[in-house]
């Protein structure tokens, strides 16, 4: 099962390395990660998504709260919520194939954010599908490179509005 | 207060803190603390021959006292040297504050001469630690270092220490508060669930407590005997527990798992409700973990969340303090008189079948003409005060201790079960006499054990800590040989101890007494003359180089799956 946990956490020199110390020395999985402070510079969130069965959740999720400088671990299972992830894809772009790039481009309402010669580098967001689509629509043309930032997660503010189902 | 160093403003946060005893190693890093400490007369120093002796005599006093241990030793080596103390600590949830010297800021990450990331290397095995950069951030440093290592599950903390920030000046100011807005451990369990639990219990055929050293971290021993006693449920404990409830009660019986008695192992396996208080499912324990209590509801009381449902799902659990929460429980059962006489009569034939099975199979050993450990084991038993120490050191050693030996109280046996450390009894021994100088304090070895921080002996003789060390000298790694003759066709590989020092001289030459023991009919004698001597001493008993532990449940079998002699 895949999971993404938001983590907030002191803002102090080590504490990553606390965090992704006891994912690998328990041999806890790490698909993706993401760091950065928060509105209040002292804390900072880190998004990991994770996998396992429903027991290593459950202990990914008790280790994180036992680490000293963890304040909250967020756990989205039963709320509403947006996930983004961001990538960047340098596609070999040839006379013939310009203009179709574009086209799946602009379908996925990617971003151009950089043009040469040989490649386009397209920017997109989205959730892991859309993200995932892009990619598989572009292969064909011939990716160069692709980076990624990893899932970031917020909860919907749900107030004075429907439940979604 | 006017200005003071980082050095001295680190004894002041000592000296708030309650501190009495350090261990520890002086070299190049913490100069600056050990000018201060030369002048200090109300805390005292204890100078180690091993920082890892240092670390296992703070152990050894925490446990034995349960105050929290503190060390202090060098940058670099002085740091690493500390590393297995530490583990060893942090897999028993032993207290302990250790202050590492540290290359001066400016050099950090340099590959400075005796440079460790100390910080780095015991992430993993403390409870939490702390590079202290700024001389100003050291008394809240200290602060949260000895709360956090006293509250909750109980732990070690490393705080590093570098040069320049012990030369630097400050006005010293110890906080009053603890801020910790990402550290509240919980000590109340939900009440919900602690009445959910006395429900379950009440309504038991064949209830048992398996009880751990989460009893003695939180005091909780009179609790424990007040439940077992007014429920008439039977206890057995782990290594860590022993002395949690008292050998000598009717209820209990002995330690369960690998070498766990017969009856304990078969009262668990048969169980239909297993109380698990302050233990965590230990594999030395459960055995193969599928078919550990196969037939019970198992309830679990501890204060550390991740214990719960890490190895064996639980039905039942409470996150608290095992005090705490048997007080609550023991209040809510009083309430229900009728429920427990009437649990009384339904576990009257369950209490009948555990004495069946303790007489079936009582843990037995046949003194012949050689000297068998057990009976060493015993008549330490016999002879020593009721309020000695008894620290072992690992092997066979200590599992004969663990069986052999009658703890009444809890805070007398120290041992180190969770890392399974060789050369912690000594050290520990060492710890536990300066927390009391006035009482006896034993050190059960091994031949092999004991050559793992022999060095110590002269910290014993200096700071004269009349410890007194009984090696079970069986010319083994007894332990690893009896593996190999179980499971690996006697190839006694690497396991014979050849070449051991003769202890009586060596006893002697580090200025202590020594004794040997060849014939079952000095054993008395010899004890009662180590006890008479003022002075540390060696004891060589010299005993049947093949026995072994008995019972014994194969690794990965389940634990009703005994060898028993
Ligand atoms: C530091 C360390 N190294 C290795 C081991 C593995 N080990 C466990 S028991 C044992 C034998 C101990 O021998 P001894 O001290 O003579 O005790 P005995 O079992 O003979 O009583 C060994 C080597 C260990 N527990 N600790
Ligand atoms: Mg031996």
């Amino acid at each position: 099962m895949r999971k993404v946990l938001s983590v907030l956490v002191d803002n102090e020199a080590g504490v990553l390395s606390r965090v992704v110390g006891l994912f690998s020395g328990r041999g806890f999985n790490i698909e993706s990660l993401c760091v950065a402070p928060t509105v209040d510079s002292t804390k900072s969130k880190i998004v990991i998504t994770t996998s396992g069965n429903e027991q290593v959740l459950e202990q990914i999720q008790k280790q994180l709260n036992k680490l000293v400088n963890v304040i909250k671990v967020i756990d989205y299972q039963n709320k509403d919520f947006v996930e983004r992830e961001m990538i960047m894809v340098k596609v070999q772009a040839k006379t013939d194939s310009r203009a179709e790039i574009l086209r799946i481009a602009d379908i996925f309402r990617a971003r151009v954010v950089d043009v040469s010669p040989h490649s386009y580098s397209l920017a997109l967001t989205g959730d892991k599908d859309k993200l995932q689509g892009f990619i598989e629509i572009l292969s064909p043309h011939g990716i160069n490179d692709i980076v990624r930032t990893g899932t970031i997660i917020m909860e919907r503010d749900m107030r004075g509005r429907r439940k979604l189902t | 207060m006017s200005k003071i160093t980082g050095a001295q403003a680190l004894i002041e946060c000592l000296r708030c803190e309650g501190v009495k005893h350090i261990f520890g190693y002086p070299g190049g890093a913490v100069l600056d603390i050990f000018d201060v400490i030369m002048d200090v007369d109300d805390i005292e120093f204890i100078l180690s021959r091993h920082e890892q002796g240092a670390v296992h005599a703070a152990d050894g006093y925490a446990r034995a006292s349960g105050r929290v241990g503190v060390c202090l030793v060098t940058s670099g080596p002085g740091a690493t040297n500390t590393v297995t103390g530490i583990a060893t600590a942090y897999m028993d949830s032993v207290p302990l504050v250790v202050f590492t010297g540290q290359v001066s800021t400016n050099l950090i990450g340099n590959d400075a001469f005796q440079e460790a990331d100390i910080v780095g290397i015991t992430r993993p095995c403390t409870k939490h630690n702390y590079l202290v950069k700024d001389v100003s951030d050291l008394p809240r440093v200290v602060k949260e270092a000895f709360y956090i290592a006293n509250t909750g599950r109980s732990g070690p903390v490393l705080v590093d220490l570098p040069k320049d920030v012990m030369k630097c000046t400050m006005n010293f100011k110890y906080p009053e508060k603890i801020e910790l807005e990402s550290y509240c451990p919980t000590y109340k369990g939900h009440l919900g669930q602690i009445k959910r639990i006395v429900n379950l219990l009440l309504k038991s055929k064949k209830p048992v407590i398996y009880a751990g050293g989460g009893i003695i971290h939180a005091g909780a021993s009179d609790e424990l005997i007040e439940f077992a006693r007014l429920t008439h449920i039977p206890v057995t404990t782990t290594l860590m527990g022993m002395g949690a409830f008292p050998a000598s009660e009717p209820l209990y019986l002995g330690m369960l798992g690998m070498h766990g008695t017969y009856c304990a192992n078969m009262a668990v396996t048969d169980a239909d409700c297993l109380i698990a208080i302050g233990s965590r499912f230990d594999d030395r324990v459960t055995g193969k973990i599928d078919e550990f209590a196969p037939k019970a509801k198992i309830i679990h009381i501890d204060i550390d969340p991740t214990s719960i449902s890490k190895s064996v799902k639980v039905d039942l659990p409470v996150v608290g303090d095992c005090k705490v929460v048997l007080t609550e429980m023991i209040s809510l059962l009083k309430q229900r008189q009728q429920d427990l006489a009437a649990l009384h009569d339904r576990i009257r034939n369950w209490n009948e079948s555990i004495r069946e099975w303790k007489e079936k199979q009582p843990l037995k050993y046949v003194q012949k003409d050689l000297i068998k450990p057990q009976y060493v084991i015993e008549m330490i038993d016999k002879l020593i005060p009721d309020d000695a120490i008894v620290a072992t050191e690992v092997g066979q050693n200590q599992m004969w201790t663990a069986q052999f030996y009658k703890f009444e109280k809890p805070r007398l046996f120290l041992t180190s079960g969770g890392l399974g450390t060789m050369g912690y009894g000594f050290p520990a021994a060492i710890g536990a006499q300066v927390a009391f100088p006035g009482r006896t304090v034993v050190d059960v070895a091994g031949d092999g054990s004991i050559q793992m921080n022999i060095q110590e002996l002269t910290t014993a003789v200096q700071y004269n800590l009349p410890v007194k060390i009984m090696i079970l000298n069986n010319g083994y790694l007894g332990m690893v040989r009896q593996w190999q003759s179980f499971f690996y066709q006697k190839r006694y590989s690497y396991t014979a101890m050849r070449n051991s020092p003769d202890f009586v001289k060596l006893a002697e030459a580090y200025g202590a007494a020594g004794i040997r023991v060849e014939n079952p009919e000095d054993v008395q004698k010899a004890i009662r003359q180590a006890l008479a001597i003022k002075g540390p001493v060696f004891i060589d008993f010299i005993v049947d180089s093949e026995e072994d532990v008995y019972p014994m449940v194969p690794s990965g079998s389940p634990i009703n799956n005994m060898l028993l002699v």
